[in-house]
């Protein structure tokens, strides 16, 4: 369903700012706009409005939680509106915007490094550290520690100047 | 597992809910056998990787069994919980029991590599839902990937004993993989119907891998001899009923339980 008059424009763009605005459970500082988890905003064929959101990982616990607080905000605004997920095209930490960067890099936890195009690649065996910057120091002589660290979408580094650990959001 | 993760269309066919099954099965039950090792792994940092990993598959598994269900109307929850182990159609290298680190990583390894040249191939399947699980998966997969073949390098290319160890490992886990590329006869329909990929043809590129780390590993390919099989027809190994008893026991002592 399109779009049609002016009225239906201000109840989406209305539904829209409410959902902007929800938290990510786990790292508080971002909202899910910021994340690029907020898809699209628009009217199902039976005239409803929907907020369509779409998971970082298959398993994130976070998706649940943000989906009701979505809700929450929305039914303020208009308690017709319905919240759905949808997988495809798959979620990347590309769509995190340069705004949801900053507040990371403020928050103590390096943004994403860019993906790479294509297929993902595999790359086995030795090779060259990625250059990832302290967000403490600003210093790129880095390590990784784990490859896994509190939460799916985070590894675990550690700064060799400044000495102390930190997230790194990792590139998906 | 409460709320669907996504809202589910049926699929098209019995024989696609059966497949999309199959595949649940083996990521639930290898995320089950995963974290297993929660609180008990070498180091603090890998207890939370092997819960991170776990946590990917069972994401996974769960948009793979409520898909597979909807057909049937079964939810997660029901195929999950209420079935019995005739009735869960994984491979047996998914549910073999952790044994060492040493075990655990081989089957990682040997898993994730064949996971990822399914799911790569999932994503151009005619099957819009299992494209779209699959494009998602295949980044996260690539990560468990890189993490079992830099604790493979570790450990192969060690210490005399840590050496001794991953052999043995992978020696005894080796038969087991040669189930992931059986081709059967629903695997052949799924194929003809462009929905997946025939297992057998991932075999090459999966040896490509796995051969390649191993080496670098300083760890010998052992000879295929053994190779047991039967988890697609419901066939498992003596240590499944026990995973299943605790997997299940909650749910069916306290059905509908929520929180």
């Amino acid at each position: 369903m399109t779009v049609t008059t002016e009225t239906e424009l201000e109840r989406l763009v209305a539904l829209r700012l409410a959902a902007a605005g929800v938290p990510d459970p786990e790292i508080p500082v971002l909202t899910i706009e910021d994340l690029g988890i907020l898809r699209d905003v628009r009217f199902a064929a039976d005239g409803h409005p929907e907020v369509v959101l779409t998971p970082t990982y298959s398993g994130c616990p976070a998706t649940e939680a943000i989906r009701s607080d979505v809700l929450a905000r929305t039914a303020q605004v208009d308690p017709q509106a319905r919240v759905v997920v949808e997988l495809a095209p798959a979620w990347t930490t590309d769509w995190i915007t340069e705004d949801g960067r900053t507040k990371l890099r403020e928050y103590g936890i390096a943004p994403p490094r860019p993906t790479r195009t294509g297929p993902v690649p595999l790359q086995l065996g030795r090779r060259p550290e990625p250059v990832v910057q302290c967000p403490r120091c600003g210093s790129e002589h880095t390590e990784l520690v784990s490859q896994f660290g509190s939460t799916p979408c985070k590894s675990l580094r550690r700064c060799r100047d400044c000495a102390e650990p930190f997230d790194e959001f990792k590139p998906l | 597992m409460a709320n669907p993760v996504t809202e589910v269309s049926a699929p098209a066919s019995a024989d696609v809910a059966t497949y999309a099954i199959r595949l649940g099965d083996d990521a639930l039950i290898l995320s089950h056998r995963l974290s297993e090792w929660t609180a008990r792994a070498p180091q603090i940092e890998e207890d939370l990787a092997l819960a991170n990993i776990a946590l990917d598959l069972l994401g996974q598994a769960r948009t793979l069994l409520a898909y597979g269900g909807a057909f049937s109307g079964r939810s997660e929850d029901d195929l999950a919980y209420l079935r019995e182990e005739r009735q869960f159609t994984n491979l047996q290298l998914a549910e073999i029991e952790n044994g060492d680190f040493a075990v655990t990583m081989v089957r990682q390894l040997l898993f994730s590599c064949y996971q990822h040249e399914l799911y790569r191939d999932l994503e151009s399947s005619t099957d819009a839902q299992l494209a779209a699980i699959a494009a998602k998966a295949v980044k996260e997969v690539a990560y468990h990937v890189e993490h079992a073949s830099t604790w493979l390098l570790r450990l192969g290319d060690g210490t005399e004993l840590s050496h001794d160890r991953t052999q043995a490992a992978l020696d005894a886990v080796w038969p087991y993989s040669h189930e992931l590329f059986g081709d059967d006869e629903l695997a052949r329909t799924i194929a003809d119907a462009g929905v997946g990929p025939l297992p057998s043809a991932l075999r090459e590129a999966w040896l490509g891998t796995v051969s390649d780390v191993l080496t670098e590993a300083t760890l010998t390919l052992p000879d295929d001899d053994w190779k047991p099989s039967g988890g697609r027809t419901g066939l498992h190994t003596e240590g499944f009923g026990y995973l299943l008893a605790e997997m299940q026991h909650l749910h069916r002592s306290h059905p509908g339980a929520q929180w």
